[in-house]
């Protein structure tokens, strides 16, 4: 546990070291504010809520959110480092949840500095403020659940671009199986594997956070989901040791 | 101690480590020799649990590293192959890092980060990052981290490589001082540092042991033990000059220089001052006159390089030889 807390302030120190935290929390406010002001209507729909920035938030993780999770074990593998990590009397539960955590403190650092979003639409209006703050740990959960499949696709990988491709292409999975389109294409099929495809899906989970329901079985899915891809992280990096 | 036993290591059909076996002891210094790719590192890596064996065991003081890894690793320092550390940290923060990951903290910490920094003096570039250390000093960092828990037992892949001379010197030193009642084990290419530093070597070719030994005794299994080097100033006739001095079994030109020529005595037969009383009394035209060295060289080539099994050590005829002197001179 407290080589967990020492892994993690390493990991989060370094991506402060380099300009990736920076570049990473600098492009996330500005595709924030382009989506909910100008793309999402905000003033147009004339409502004092965040709907179209949270809205927005699972297509913006897409491609975000893979970008933080690619180096998190390919870069290690990479540069050698892993060796030097894997030989230090840590555990491997040690070394993918510090890691995880750190790179889930960046995304949650990037989604606070949206605060002035928040500020705006007080200002102009007389939001729900419990809503807000549920969309805002959904967004955070989900991030997560982004971030751990991305783990896992990195300890697969040597080669960081790769793993990136990935984690977009099963995020991509998962979030789109919610959509209309797809439960749309699924009429054909029993209504238990359309419901099934819907339930693994972010967004359905994260539409009914977001919009102020605070259902536990919604935080349950993202914290098992999480969990397990953090687990398959795990044995990835462990078969890849036999090997 | 540190205990492998029929250590077996496949990456994809091909066998990396073919049934390795041996022990090492507190207080040894042990050089692991062998030829690119003979599976000095993938033994390393293994130990330290970097790697898991296809089969076979290797247990360090009692533990074993695929049941007990965390007990093993924290017993190790380990320089891995290529010295790696995370590129974007400063000096400082590193040793940080891997101090508090092995478990120290406050003064005790500091003690111990400031005790390595001056052991492999890292003093000026502290507050650099890594990334832009030159390669030398990125080694010295990579043997700080491997040290500052005072490890019981050390494992040093290559740990002189890219060292300047003075360094070089300092951590042999260093690999001496720590080796009192610890285990170390080093890889090398250097076979002037095995005489220099270890108390036993090892020399391992495709991931099997070809030969284990004290650097002396290994010295002293080369067909090249007790031979004598001799440089002659104009052509002269050595294998006349030589006749009926029975210890001499072979008189070889040296590939390396017009007029040299090394004389190789009967297996365990002293020939140096026999030799040297012919060449003053009877005024041979010698330049230079003495015992071959480098015969840790010599050994390792012999087996390790290309058919060294069928033909272990150079034996031509000694009457063949003689005359292959002679041509040369002609
Ligand atoms: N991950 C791997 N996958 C496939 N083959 C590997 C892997 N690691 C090592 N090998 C092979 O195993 C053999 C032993 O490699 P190893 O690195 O142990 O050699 P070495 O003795 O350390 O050589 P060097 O003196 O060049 O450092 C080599 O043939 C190498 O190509
Ligand atoms: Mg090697």
């Amino acid at each position: 546990m407290k080589n967990m807390g020492i892994i993690f302030k390493r990991e989060l120190a370094g991506y402060f070291a380099t300009p990736l935290a920076y570049v990473f929390i600098v492009i996330f406010l500005v595709m924030s504010g382009i989506f909910t002001f100008d793309m999402g209507g905000f003033y147009v729909r004339g409502q004092a809520d965040l709907m179209p920035f949270f809205s927005f938030h699972p297509w913006l993780y897409l491609f975000m959110i893979p970008a933080i999770a690619m180096g998190l074990w390919a870069d290690e593998r990479k540069s050698g480092t892993i060796e030097l990590l894997m030989t230090l009397p840590v555990t491997l539960s040690d070394a993918v949840l510090g890691k995880f955590l750190a790179a889930w403190a960046l995304s949650g650092v990037a989604l606070l500095l949206t605060f002035p979003i928040w500020i705006t639409v007080n200002y102009l209006g007389d939001p729900d403020n419990g809503v807000i703050v549920a969309a805002y740990l959904g967004s955070w959960l989900m991030a997560g659940g982004f971030l751990a499949i991305g783990s896992c696709m990195s300890a697969m990988t040597r080669n960081s671009v790769i793993a990136f491709i990935l984690t977009v292409a099963i995020c991509f999975v998962f979030v789109a199986s919610g959509t209309e389109i797809i439960l749309n294409a699924l009429r054909w099929a029993p209504q238990i594997l359309i419901d099934a495809v819907a339930a693994l899906s972010f967004l359905t989970h994260f539409d009914s956070i977001s919009k102020g329901v605070l259902d536990l079985r919604d935080i349950l899915f993202f914290v098992i989901f999480i969990g397990s891809w953090l687990f398959a992280s795990a044995i990835v990096i462990e078969i890849k040791k036999a090997n | 101690m540190i205990e492998i036993s029929h250590l077996t290591k496949t990456f994809d059909g091909f066998t990396a480590i073919d049934d390795l076996s041996f022990t090492v002891e507190e207080g040894e210094v042990l050089g692991f020799l062998g030829p690119n790719g003979a599976g000095k590192s993938t033994t390393m890596k293994i130990i330290t649990g970097f790697l898991g064996a296809s089969s076979g065991s290797v247990t360090v003081h009692g533990h074993d590293i695929a049941t007990d890894p965390l007990a093993v690793k924290s017993l190790i320092g380990y320089l891995p192959e290529g010295a790696p550390s995370y590129p974007d940290m400063t000096v400082m923060e590193f040793l940080e890092f891997i101090a508090a990951v092995r478990g120290f903290s406050g003064e005790e910490k500091k003690r111990r980060i400031a005790k390595v920094v001056r052991e492999v003096e890292l003093g000026e570039v502290c507050h650099k990052t890594i990334d832009t250390l030159s390669k030398g000093f990125k080694r010295r960092v990579g043997l700080a981290q491997a040290i500052i828990h005072d490890p019981k037992v050390l494992i040093l892949d290559e740990p002189t490589d890219g060292l300047d001379p003075n360094q070089k010197h300092q951590v042999r030193q260093l690999i001496r001082d720590l080796a009192r009642d610890r285990i170390v084990v080093i890889s090398t290419h250097i076979l002037e540092e095995v005489s220099a530093v270890c108390t036993r070597a090892i020399i391992i070719a495709a991931g099997r042991i070809v030969a284990d030994g004290t650097p002396k005794e290994l010295e002293a299994r080369s067909h090249l033990f007790g031979a004598v080097s001799i440089q002659l100033t104009q052509d002269f006739d050595l294998a006349a000059a030589l006749e009926g001095v029975e210890e001499v079994a072979d008189i070889e030109p040296s590939d390396e220089e017009r007029r040299r020529f090394i004389i190789i005595p009967v297996p365990g037969k002293q020939i140096f001052s026999k030799v040297l009383d012919r060449v003053q009394s009877e005024h041979w035209p010698v330049a230079e006159f003495h015992l071959v060295e480098g015969l840790l060289e010599h050994f390792f080539r012999s087996v390790t390089s290309q058919g060294a099994a069928s033909q272990p050590g150079t034996s031509r005829g000694a009457r063949a030889s003689r005359q292959s002197a002679n041509q040369q001179q002609g």
